[in-house]
């Protein structure tokens, strides 16, 4: 294996782990709001749809994320004022928002199909990326890049910040940190909009870099292993980071093994490979939840409206 | 001027059975206003999709085999839900229920007998219930979140199915496609009306529902599922085990679930292929929103839904409207009646931005 | 598309109450109602677009005569049956299934309405009525030409086939893209790589690195999107896409397509309806029929362009065939001796991979 190719690979791995980790940082800041908002998947193909059609209109990847970060929290919006402002329930809102949010994209996608568009290029100097260990620092789309700093940063927001700190009471216990005069409804307004942000950014990773073209159902299910990532992690940005590279290492690994030809398919099917990131959360789980009372990481009031008592 | 919610002394009975058809009806008018708008024929539209299959004899059929897995889905689900018990992963119990029918039915394709079609089914409803087992068993030794663990449950399932009908359960005599060899005639659901293909489990789906509905509103077992869903403390003090009532209800949803996928299999599809799993076991979600949490009420559901499915391929055929309206229409269903929710417990009122004075005593609502 | 009014509404409506009864009155004046059922998007810029495109040229040739209306999206399951049925009832009497997952919904729908005729898109089930026939485009006479291109344009001799299924469709399109490679580099390897889905374009996309990164020097893919495509235009691999012209995805690299052209078919069968002299009979057309054509040869040196056209004359004329003997499978076997050839049979039901290709068959 020469040096060359062990970069190659790992370029695909970083392409394929990026939008999981996009779109499971926003989910993961949502459900440490206390909310679960199973429409990931519908808000990654709405922002794939929009950041396709800004870049289609403008030539500007850059202004496309922005288009995909606004269309994303939009629509994320639907979800907030059902299960916030109406107290709707989250598991069937969220995926009302996932069927909208297919639906939707297919719908304005119509006229792009057939259409490639100018993806991102890197934002480094050409000479910085020509000698093969200069690729691996300097040689992906600002998202790559974009994506790190964001694990710093809601790491840094959630651990150190005052508002951080509100924002897991409100989690974790959303009674306590109304009474004291916190705004849950606020915070989760707050929360819910960021993870469609994230989502939309996520999903415009497809069209921007991946593969610079608009498909019907773009994103094929990752929002949903988004989701399987952000409980994978315990809730921690760090381990989110750790996660999304391990599950975009299962997948690339699988399609690099069986073009070599080795026998990797024959220890574990495909569908096992494919299978696997699930599994695995399941596994997570089943530790976190087991291993410390109350679910271990796991914001205590997930999934739960919040009715103010009077 | 702000919006302020007052709580009712008791839920509204008269919104609780008037938001679901408010919803249906706004999903109607709202999306023939948003596609007249969007450039295609709304009006027509909405005429396809909601009306046409209902005024169309000859569709009834299709309405029925189409709503038969979302009713059997959705009834276990919501006796779940009612116990605030969240199983999200019904599609993976579909799609095992339906790989254990057709474990049998490979075992069984030389042979005939009565005996062969029942054996199936039950293999199904093992299946599903044996899947649903797995996030009920998490749940209650380590205390995992059902709601995820179901949910990537279903995944795992779908790969499972994905490796059996591409690999050692692909038909030897079907050119390598992915699928399964078809059902004999012995491993089919007899059909009730001839020239179409209603078949046997449409009646068995609505035999269980009015069952469950019987069980849910009359029996002790309802009353439990009941309190643990609404008052855990006090279910605690009557005796009735929490989890207990986890297995239950993740054993009757998944053997629901997996009933209806081992229908789909000896019914309408006949075999197993990569295009098995139709997304029923998450619109049965829907679903049993939809039909609240009633037995008798999903039942409605489960024909609104499926009306809107065979009604969008005929808005196609007719009017050309795209598949994805659909879609959008389920959707748009979905959020008005989630967004009336709210009506049944809360009454609704414009007030001054200022302190409201106390409000008199709120009208009691006509029934119980 | 249709624009709101009053009077589409109303015919929109008062065309599906009488839906029931159109059934009953069609008769000989009305024009002849033909329905396709499509497995996915119209404009997937593959597939689909092709079949839409046969139809479009179907109907612009006879004009009133002929009504049709369509489908898409129809999953591969119990939905395709009751869609059938729907278009039956609509009035359709001939109806084209126009994907395999519809194969057994097609045949009961042939055996439930003795009345209609049903066309089944690369299927292989007959009707019990007597009234489906199966078709098929020889897809594999383009692979050849592709395959031909690749070997002359690979510098290392490796060439990547980005694979679905290991259904005959896909494996005789391999075989065919080896055989004529290894006629111009005896010494060619084409990698194959199964990813276990008909769509998912980041899947495609990463495959298709893998394949490159691997050495393949030169691509074809059997995959629905241009994702692959995209990727070889990036890394500068020349590759052919399929299905119809994928050059606006690679420029420069996509140095070609397959056509699909279903168009003739279409024609010619609900022609033979018309007139009255529709029977069943299967139907595997190729490019000598106008079935299958490839697009633009560009950006490639001309003695590349020259040997593909060649080729594309051959199977015109009937002077080639790439599955003349001698053809050996990977484990050695004689499939066809020298001087034989493999028969329509063995190409649509082909389950064994030529010698060249590196990769195996999925069990």
């Amino acid at each position: 294996m020469s040096a060359d190719f062990l970069i190659s690979v790992i370029i695909t791995i970083v392409g394929a782990s990026t939008p999981i980790l996009l779109a499971g940082l926003g989910e993961l800041v949502t459900e440490k709001s206390g909310v679960l908002n199973l429409g990931v998947e519908g808000m990654m193909l709405v922002g794939a749809i929009a950041g396709f059609a800004a870049v289609d209109a403008t030539g500007s990847p850059w202004l496309a994320v922005l288009v995909a970060a606004a269309a994303g929290a939009a629509v994320s919006m639907i979800f907030a004022v059902l299960t916030l402002s109406l107290r709707a329930n989250q598991v069937a809102t969220g995926l009302a928002l996932t069927i909208f949010g297919t639906g939707l994209s297919t719908l304005a996608g119509h006229s792009y199909t057939g259409r490639p568009i100018k993806p991102f290029t890197t934002i480094f100097p050409d000479v910085l990326a020509a000698h093969p260990f200069g690729r691996v620092l300097f040689g992906y789309s600002p998202l790559v890049y974009f994506s790190f700093i964001m694990v710093a940063l809601v790491a840094w927001f959630l651990n150190r910040t005052r508002p951080g700190l509100i924002l897991r009471a409100v989690g974790e216990n959303d009674h306590s940190a109304h009474s004291i005069g916190y705004s849950v409804i606020g915070v989760r307004y707050g929360a819910v909009a960021f993870g469609g942000a994230m989502a939309g950014i996520g999903g415009a990773a497809f069209p921007l870099v991946l593969t610079p073209l608009w498909a019907e159902g773009l994103t094929g299910g990752r929002g949903w292993i988004a989701i399987a990532l952000v409980v994978f992690s315990g809730w921690r940005p760090t381990r989110l980071l750790a996660g999304a590279y391990f599950f975009g290492l299962l997948g690339t690994l699988e399609l690099y093994a069986k073009a070599s030809g080795t026998i990797f398919t024959a220890v574990l099917p495909s569908e096992g490979w494919a299978a696997l990131p699930y599994l695995a959360t399941v596994v997570v789980l089943a530790i976190i939840s087991a291993s410390k009372a109350g679910g271990g990481n796991a914001p205590a009031c997930l999934g739960r409206p919040f009715t103010p008592t009077a | 001027m702000r919006l302020k919610f007052e709580r009712r002394a008791e839920p509204s009975r008269l919104m609780l059975y008037a938001s679901p058809v408010g919803a249906v009806l706004l999903t109607m008018l709202v999306g023939a206003l948003v596609f007249s708008l969007i450039g295609y024929n709304g009006f027509g539209a909405v005429y396809q999709v909601f009306i046409a299959p209902l005024v169309t004899s000859y569709k009834w059929g299709d309405i029925a085999v189409k709503a038969s897995p979302l009713i059997l889905i959705g009834v276990g689900l919501a006796v779940g839900n009612r116990a605030a018990i969240w199983n999200i992963g019904a599609e993976g119990q579909y799609v095992v229920g339906g790989l254990a029918g057709v474990g049998i039915g490979l075992m069984t394709q030389k042979m005939t007998g009565a005996w062969i079609l029942p054996s199936m089914l039950l293999a199904g409803i093992v299946g599903g219930a044996v899947w649903g087992a797995i996030p009920a068993a998490l749940k209650n030794w380590f205390n995992v979140n059902e709601t995820l663990s179901s949910l990537m449950m279903t995944y795992v399932a779908i790969h499972l199915m994905n490796h059996m009908v591409t690999g050692p359960w692909k038909d030897p005599t079907g050119f390598s496609y992915p699928q399964t060899p078809l059902v004999t005639p012995s491993q089919t659901l007899p059909i009730l009306v001839p020239g179409t293909y209603v078949h046997l489990g449409v009646v068995i789906t609505l035999v269980i529902a009015l069952i469950l509905w019987f069980l849910m509103s009359r029996s002790l077992f309802g009353f439990q599922v009941r309190v643990v869903g609404s008052a855990p403390s006090a279910a605690r003090h009557g005796g009735f085990s929490q989890k207990a009532t986890v297995w239950m209800v993740f054993l009757l949803s998944g053997g629901l679930a997996g009933l209806a996928g081992i229908f789909e299999v000896t019914g309408p599809f006949g075999q197993m292929s990569l295009g098995f799993p139709q997304n029923y076991g998450f619109t049965a979600i829907i679903v049993a929103f939809l039909g609240r949490l009633n037995p008798l009420g999903v039942i409605i559901a489960g024909i609104v839904l499926a009306v809107t499915y065979v009604g969008g391929d005929l808005a196609q055929s007719v009017l050309q409207l795209p598949n994805a309206s659909k879609g959008i229409f389920q959707a748009m269903m979905l959020f008005f009646l989630l967004a009336s929710d709210i009506l049944i417990r809360y009454r609704v009122r414009l007030v001054s931005s200022a302190p409201a004075p106390a409000m008199a005593a709120p009208a009691r609502s006509p029934a119980e | 598309m249709i624009k709101l009014n009053r009077r589409s509404f109303v015919a929109g409506a008062a065309a599906a109450a009488s839906l029931p009864m159109l059934a009953s009155r069609a008769s000989a004046a009305d024009p002849l109602k033909v329905g396709y059922i499509y497995v996915g998007p119209i404009n997937d810029g593959g597939w689909n677009t092709a079949h839409e495109a046969g139809r479009q040229a179907m109907l612009k040739k006879f004009g009133d005569k002929v009504q049709s209306q369509y489908v898409e999206n129809v999953p591969e399951g119990p939905d395709a049956e009751r869609v059938l049925r729907d278009l039956y009832n609509q009035g359709n009497r001939l109806l084209y299934a126009t994907s395999f997952g519809f194969m057994d919904s097609a045949v009961k729908v042939a055996q439930a309405f003795p009345d209609v005729k049903v066309e089944m898109c690369t299927g292989f089930k007959p009707s019990s009525n007597n009234n489906l026939s199966n078709y098929n485009i020889r897809f594999h006479q383009a692979r050849s030409i592709f395959g031909t291109m690749a070997a002359m344009l690979s510098k290392t001799g490796v060439g990547a086939y980005l694979a679905t299924y290991p259904v005959p469709e896909v494996v005789s399109g391999i075989n065919s893209f080896t055989i004529a490679a290894r006629k111009v580099n005896p010494n060619f390897k084409t990698k194959v790589i199964w990813i276990n889905t008909w769509y998912d374009p980041a899947k495609e996309a990463d495959a298709a690195r893998a394949l490159i990164d691997q050495g393949a020097d030169v691509m074809t893919q059997h995959t629905d999107s241009p994702a692959a495509v995209q990727v070889c235009e990036s890394k500068g691999v020349p590759t052919f896409g399929q299905g119809s012209d994928q050059s606006a995805f690679g420029p420069t690299m996509c140095k070609s397509s397959s056509l699909d052209l279903w168009g003739a078919f279409y024609t010619t069968r609900t022609q033979a309806v018309l007139d009255g002299t529709w029977k069943p009979e299967d139907t595997y057309w190729g490019m000598k029929e106008g079935a299958l054509d490839i697009a633009e040869i560009k950006n490639v040196p001309d003695d590349v362009k020259a040997a593909a056209l060649k080729i594309k004359q051959g199977w015109i004329d009937g002077t080639w065939d790439v599955y003349s003997g001698p053809i050996k499978a990977q484990d050695g076997t004689v499939k066809a001796a020298e001087g034989a050839a493999l028969n329509d049979g063995d190409i649509l039901g082909m389950n064994w991979l030529v010698e060249g290709v590196d990769g195996t068959l999925p069990s």
